[in-house]
């Protein structure tokens, strides 16, 4: 069952927007972010709406996929609705029901900032759908390398990220074989409180980590017997180039932000 | 081109924490082209032999050198792996990328191979071990004897002169052991690439041109591998394995039915006794 794992949620289609720069990507996903915030009214959110159903046409995505995303945040979402509409105050007061007063801002605002959150995590997800883990962390080694001059260890960073990437399916097998051999030895992983279950990990947990260790140790002289050293002197096999797609994707997300902003 | 491309000449190494020589004064030359079987028991000093060979350890008294270099110079460390390149025994262990093409292109990456020529050395490399349709793939979706040869995939790509596989099978189902193996083999036979392979799987042995066994961290026995396993007695002094069609040879000597010792496959071996009752 593990192993179905899918790394991050990669849609994997050849489209225009898998093709940009993942450098440019990873700016305009911040830009976008920054964008949703500049925008005060309700109507501001039309340019953003359009926006994200003409990247997800342009990407070959189902809008289904992109929503998918929120699901794990539908708590948080009708928390922040709920909260916002009884308790930010106002005076023009729609509903009244006892202690309950709901606002006209009250309102707005409990709309405004459950918008924003959704289009905060589809943003996110464009970024993720249309950009595979290997390249995503390409670009972003690129992106943060200038900051290496101020000691910031993008390198670094990176190839943590790559490892991470690589032994997460390893781990998570591991960690199934564990669990099962110590299920056949007796140990109880399901019932119980928070509290026994978490105890319960233990038998899982130290073999893993044991593992985990060892799994380090073997790679490191692995990797030093192919060469490694290091970010220095080292080249890469993707050579990322910015073409004429990036400014017109750059054109696209600016618009949307002017617009966003003037509404 | 130097005959000898690997060599060893008395050779110690002591690992810090334990004190004990895991290797004893241990000379060896290996020649190019050649593919030597390194046999021995768990902690005879054959994986610590393996890693004194391309400067993973620098030895604690003697010499390595690799197409005459020195291990113990630190200005050819990169020179002297690129050369001599290893694959180790977890398949899981010593993959970086979690895609294949990113992971052959580590070695050309950490070895500043410019981008352009990458992806010709790549394909090559994996078309080499007959791996090229897994190109895009993940490692975790490949068996044991797929990622060996992606990790040997790995190293090929950095055009070494030799190859040092320590117990690069020993993990892997009897499949996976012989795929890993006739791909070595076939490198060795056609591209001339030094092979130095550890394992403690005689059947493999004597598919080598020569086999040394290591006990206690020193040379015990170096010779062909019909040499060497025709001394049965003393490989079982040791506690090795000796092949089947070997030992069989033996017992028969013993009661006077006169094989030669070198037959390895139980082909040839029906035959030679045959040859005797005529």
């Amino acid at each position: 069952m593990l192993k179905d794992i899918t790394l991050g949620q990669f849609y994997p289609v050849d489209s225009f927007v898998h093709r940009l720069d993942p450098r440019i990507k990873i700016i305009l996903t911040f830009a976008f972010i920054v964008g949703v915030f500049l925008g005060g009214t309700l109507w501001a959110y039309i340019p953003v709406i359009a926006f994200i159903y003409l990247a997800a046409k342009a990407a070959h995505l189902p809008i289904k996929m992109l929503l998918k995303g929120l699901k794990p945040l539908r708590f948080i979402l009708i928390f922040t609705f709920v909260l916002n509409l009884f308790f930010s105050g106002g005076d023009t007061v729609l509903v009244k029901l006892w202690f309950i007063v709901i606002s006209k801002e009250g309102l707005m605002t409990a709309i405004r900032f459950s918008a924003r959150l959704v289009f905060l995590v589809t943003g996110a997800s464009l970024l993720t759908l249309t950009t595979s883990p290997v390249v995503l962390t390409d670009g972003l080694e690129r992106l943060l390398s200038p900051l290496r001059k101020i000691g910031f260890p993008a390198h670094e960073l990176a190839m943590m990220m790559t490892i991470a990437l690589r032994f997460i399916p390893t781990l998570l097998e591991e960690a199934d074989k564990i669990m099962k051999a110590q299920m056949a030895r007796g140990a109880d992983f399901e019932s119980g409180n928070i509290m026994q279950r978490a105890k319960a990990m233990i038998p899982l947990l130290v073999p893993l980590f044991v593992s985990a260790f060892r799994r380090a140790g073997d790679l490191a002289m692995a990797m030093e017997a192919r060469c490694y050293h290091g970010g220095e002197g080292r080249t890469r096999m993707r050579v990322l180039k910015i073409t004429k797609n990036d400014w017109i994707a750059v054109a696209v997300v600016a618009a949307m932000i002017v617009l966003t902003s003037l509404l | 081109m130097d005959e000898f491309i690997l060599e060893a000449s008395h050779v110690s190494y002591a690992y810090e924490e334990e004190g004990a020589a895991a290797v004893k004064d241990v000379s060896l030359s290996f020649r190019t082209g050649e593919m030597t079987a390194i046999l021995g028991h768990n902690g005879s000093g054959k994986s610590t032999l393996a890693k004194l060979l391309n400067g993973l350890y620098i030895p604690t008294e003697g010499k390595v050198t690799v197409c005459g270099m020195d291990t113990a110079d630190e200005n050819h460390t990169w020179d002297i792996r690129r050369n001599a390149g290893m694959v180790f025994q977890n398949p899981d262990n010593q993959l970086v990328a979690s895609i294949v093409r990113d992971d052959v292109a580590f070695g050309l990456e950490n070895t500043g191979v410019p981008a352009g020529e990458m992806p010709a050395r790549i394909e090559e490399a994996l078309t080499q071990v007959g791996m090229l349709p897994f190109i895009d793939r993940g490692p975790h979706t490949l068996s044991g004897g797929q990622k060996q040869r992606i990790a040997i995939a790995g190293i090929l790509a950095m055009l070494p002169r030799a190859l040092i596989l320590d117990e690069s099978t020993a993990m892997l189902d009897p499949r996976g052991r012989r795929e890993v193996f006739d791909t070595v083999e076939r490198l060795n036979r056609e591209k001339g690439i030094t092979v130095i392979w550890i394992t403690h799987f005689m059947e493999e042995a004597a598919r080598c041109h020569r086999a040394v066994v290591m006990h206690e961290g020193q040379v015990a026995m170096d010779g062909t591998p019909q040499e060497v396993f025709s001394r049965v007695e003393e490989l079982r002094r040791i506690r090795l394995d000796v092949p089947p069609m070997a030992n069989l040879a033996c017992l028969l000597r013993e009661k006077g039915v006169n094989v030669p010792h070198h037959v390895m496959d139980v082909e040839g071996m029906a035959r030679e006794v045959l040859k005797c009752r005529s």
